[in-house]
């Protein structure tokens, strides 16, 4: 039997555009803690993306992925039994992790998955883990079932309204604090813009407040500085220092100009790469024959 | 073909004998004596021919490489100089003096065996004159390419107090390309496996040389590598037109074929401690070469705008990446109009070369010394300003300037005067008060250095390590810890391909002493070239063979 490097054991569609993939490579796995991640290749001309880790089980490993430029494409058209190129892990700093007391966790995006380890992790401490997620619809929403599994409280928020709160992770936060929920630690994971809107919320009623930063990387082991963000005036690696950060520290205007740095470049390699499109105008195909 | 080449050979040779003569007239039994007996001869057929015993002949001027034109090479990728032809390398081979007791040895870090192989590239022996490279040097196109040889063999070259030293690298990469592109690279004898495995973590130019030397004594050796390709440094910093990367891919596979394993993908530290690769794992010994892979940054307002890069990203975007080639290769890098580069040494002579090439109006360079006192390679300066490098000396950044998108639009930068000499000997350069300066630029890469990478030394925390966050090793490449070596970058600080393979072939007998215990500390490691190689297709065997 060939023995596969860095196979996708699994895949699964859990939303439109979220794919959970499940990669064996037991050395990631054996490794990996909460709040690291890997980065992948899928294939030699591609990109190298960081991931983050969402679960680990045995020799496996979870990501979820959503298909936003060329690189994530090309993965997302990898199927069960194929091999990424590359796959390295895990990187940079584990979540801290203690019993804080009362804690509240934020996902959206790929977070929403992302956040299910540290969740877990929080719980075990012993803490009182209440868990909001966000998506823009109900049927966009994913991973409730697993993160109500290690939570105490989950609150839904969506976008239009059509399931729990109309709005995001901030907004429900925000009604739990006028509430009068008290919170001793809050972390989160997902769209930058989300993270920021969330720290300014816990910063006033200091919230000690983590957020897992999502910068664009390269190497991803503090070689190149591409990953670096401005906290608290220093000038920091995501891959090697984070990518936890104190979100009241952060300087989100620099981190967000500097996401926008290879726009033009997405586009381009996206919209000039034949074999993906033809994989994709396939795989919409498929779902309409479906 | 060889023999005609093989008359002029004879004829040319008295002068050798009688320089050397003059210099070193007792011969002392070191590996050069072996070839008193060709000498002697030679001496005595062409004194007569030669007549006047006191005026050698002038010697011919150093052969000249043909390169690519600067307007043509901007934009492309390829490589710049074509090389050596064989008749070339043959003329060059034959200015060599031959002297008794070559300078040029001791001024390599590997002590590559220069006049030997030089002498076989004068018969047209081609690969074996490779052959002979190899039995100190496990990356010849690579040193050919990128050493300074002007600083080490060729400055101390006999040669070079009168006229043009001898094109050593020139005739380094000249036989290991002919033996390369030959199609076939021959493997030298093993040693019998040892039953001794040894780790070694990074690809560079100090793995591969250790893993070389090892594969070679019969250790099994694996090399961690964090990228997905090997070759370090080779890979992600030197670019393609100084050194193609399918030589480095040729180098690493000729190693594979030796019994090197590799694994990509591996970041120790991260996936495994340097204990686990002891306990776990079942290595007898570590080797540490991770390199110098922290980028330094000068902490001036602006630098965190979109489009100032570390060298270290913009060479690993555009060489490991392929950013060049984009969008075929996935990984974009800015192509900035006008380009300013921080620093003066080869690297950022690489960055400044590399974004002319990807299509820049203007590349600018700017440094605070001034231009002799630039640590990069004469060699290269001459490339850079041939194609068109705006030198903007004596001058450092003081801040960038950005837009409301956050990008670079601006560099201010102020005026140095060169001062008193400093420790390392060169005039300070002192700021000049209140002379600034600033101009358009839409991109700037910091290319002042690198510190160590602290990943090793944050998850191993018995090894010593001085201020500089730099391995603190003994002769023998022994790091604080037992049975854990460390060479090149992260011991040496940024320095160069070949002294790392210096310090790495160190370490390599180090390993081989502490290991196998009864092997005196002070042998050359390496291969000998095997008898047969030397016989093959040959009339008369080469004159420096054992006898």
């Amino acid at each position: 039997m060939v023995i596969k490097m860095y196979e996708i054991v699994d895949k699964y569609e859990e939303a439109p555009n979220v794919h959970r993939l499940v990669i064996r490579e037991p050395m990631t796995a054996e490794k990996a803690q909460p709040g690291q991640f890997v980065i992948l290749m899928p294939d030699e001309k591609g990109e190298r993306v960081p991931m983050s880790i969402a679960d680990v089980k045995k020799d496996t490993f979870t990501i979820f992925l959503l298909e936003l430029g060329i690189s994530t494409a090309k993965i997302a058209t990898l199927n069960k039994g194929d091999e990424l190129y590359c796959v390295v892990g895990p990187l940079g700093m584990p979540s801290k992790i203690e019993n804080f007391g009362r804690v509240v966790v934020g996902g959206g995006c790929y977070g929403v998955g992302a956040i299910y380890p540290i969740a877990k992790a929080l719980k075990e401490a012993g803490n009182h883990v209440t868990t909001i997620i966000e998506a823009r619809n109900k049927y966009l929403l994913y991973f409730e079932e697993e993160l109500a599994s290690v939570s105490d409280e989950v609150h839904v928020a969506t976008s239009d309204g059509s399931i729990g709160t109309k709005g995001h992770v901030q907004d429900v936060l925000v009604n739990l604090i006028r509430e009068g929920q008290r919170y001793d630690h809050a972390k989160f994971i997902g769209c930058t813009y989300m993270m920021y809107n969330c720290s300014n919320i816990t910063s006033p009623y200091k919230i000690p407040t983590m957020v897992s930063l999502n910068t664009i990387m390269l190497d991803g082991t503090g070689m190149c500085g591409c990953c670096r963000v401005s906290v608290d005036g220093k000038t920091k690696f995501a891959c090697v220092d984070g990518p936890e950060f104190d979100g009241h520290l952060v300087d989100w205007d620099e981190l967000m100009m500097r996401k926008k740095s290879y726009q033009m470049e997405e586009m381009i390699s996206y919209q000039t790469a034949p074999h993906v499109c033809k994989a994709l105008v396939e795989t919409i195909l498929g779902d309409n024959i479906e | 073909m060889s023999d005609k080449k093989k008359a002029p050979t004879k004829a040319k040779k008295p002068a050798k004998p009688k320089a050397e003569e003059k210099k070193a007239p007792a011969k002392t039994p070191t590996k050069a004596s072996v070839k008193t007996p060709t000498k002697t001869p030679a001496k005595k057929e062409t004194k007569p021919p030669t007549g006047e015993k006191k005026k050698p002949p002038p010697r011919p001027p150093r052969v000249k490489m043909s390169e690519q034109p600067p307007e043509v090479r901007v934009k492309n990728f390829d490589e710049v100089p074509y090389g050596l032809t064989p008749e070339q390398a043959i003329e060059e081979a034959k200015r060599c003096l031959q002297c008794g007791k070559p300078k040029c040895v001791p001024g390599c870090p590997v002590e590559v065996q220069i006049p030997e192989f030089i002498a076989l590239i004068a018969e047209g022996k081609f690969t074996e004159a490779a052959c002979k490279i190899k039995e100190t040097n496990v990356l010849p196109a690579v040193c050919g390419r990128v050493c300074p040889q002007e600083t080490q063999c060729e400055e101390v070259c006999i040669l070079g107090r009168r006229h043009d030293p001898i094109a050593v690298g020139w005739l380094e990469k000249f036989c290991a390309d002919y033996e390369r592109l030959g199609g076939h690279i021959k493997l030298p004898k093993k040693e019998k496996a040892n039953g001794k495995s040894v780790a070694i973590i990074g690809s560079g130019p100090a793995g591969l040389t250790v893993a070389g030397d090892l594969a070679l004594l019969g250790y099994s050796a694996t090399i961690f590598e964090a990228f997905h390709k090997g070759g370090g440094v080779l890979v992600y910093g030197i670019p393609e037109f100084r050194l193609p990367k399918e030589i480095v891919d040729k180098e690493i596979n000729y190693l594979e074929r030796l019994g090197v394993k590799i694994k990509y993908n591996h970041v120790i530290g991260m996936c495994k401690e340097i204990d686990e690769l002891f306990t776990k794992d079942g290595f007898d010994a570590v080797f540490i070469a991770v390199g110098a892979g922290l980028p330094r940054f000068m902490n001036m307002p602006g630098e965190n705008l979109n489009g100032v890069y570390s060298a270290n990203e913009y060479l690993t975007r555009s060489n490991l990446m392929k950013a060049y080639l984009f969008p075929d290769y996935n990984t974009p890098v800015i192509r900035g109009r006008s380009v300013t580069v921080v620093g003066g040494g080869n690297v950022a002579m690489d960055c400044a070369r590399t974004a002319m090439r990807l299509g820049s109006a203007k590349v600018t360079l700017v440094y605070r010394r001034a231009r002799e006192q630039m640590p990069a390679r004469n060699e290269e300066i001459h490339h850079a300003e041939e194609e068109g490098i705006i030198f903007n000396l004596l001058s450092n950044p003081v801040e960038i300037i950005g837009d409301e998108e956050g990008r670079a639009t601006k560099i201010k930068c102020q005026r140095y005067e060169l001062g008193e000499p400093d420790d390392s000997g060169r005039r300070r350069p002192v700021p000049v008060k209140d002379d600034y300066f600033e101009y358009d630029t839409d991109m700037v890469i910091i290319a002042i250095g690198n510190s160590s990478n602290p990943l090793i030394a944050a998850t191993t925390p018995d090894i010593e390590i001085n201020k500089w966050g730099n391995i603190v090793v003994d002769g023998l490449g022994r790091t604080s810890k037992k049975f854990v070596y460390a060479a090149g970058d992260i011991v040496t600080g940024a320095a160069t391909v070949i002294s790392a393979m210096g310090g790495a072939r160190q370490a390599a007998t180090g390993i081989h002493y502490d290991l196998m215990g009864e092997i005196e500390p002070d042998i050359p490691t390496a291969c000998e070239m095997p008898d047969e190689w030397l016989d093959e297709e040959k009339d008369e065997p080469l004159p420096k063979s054992k006898s």
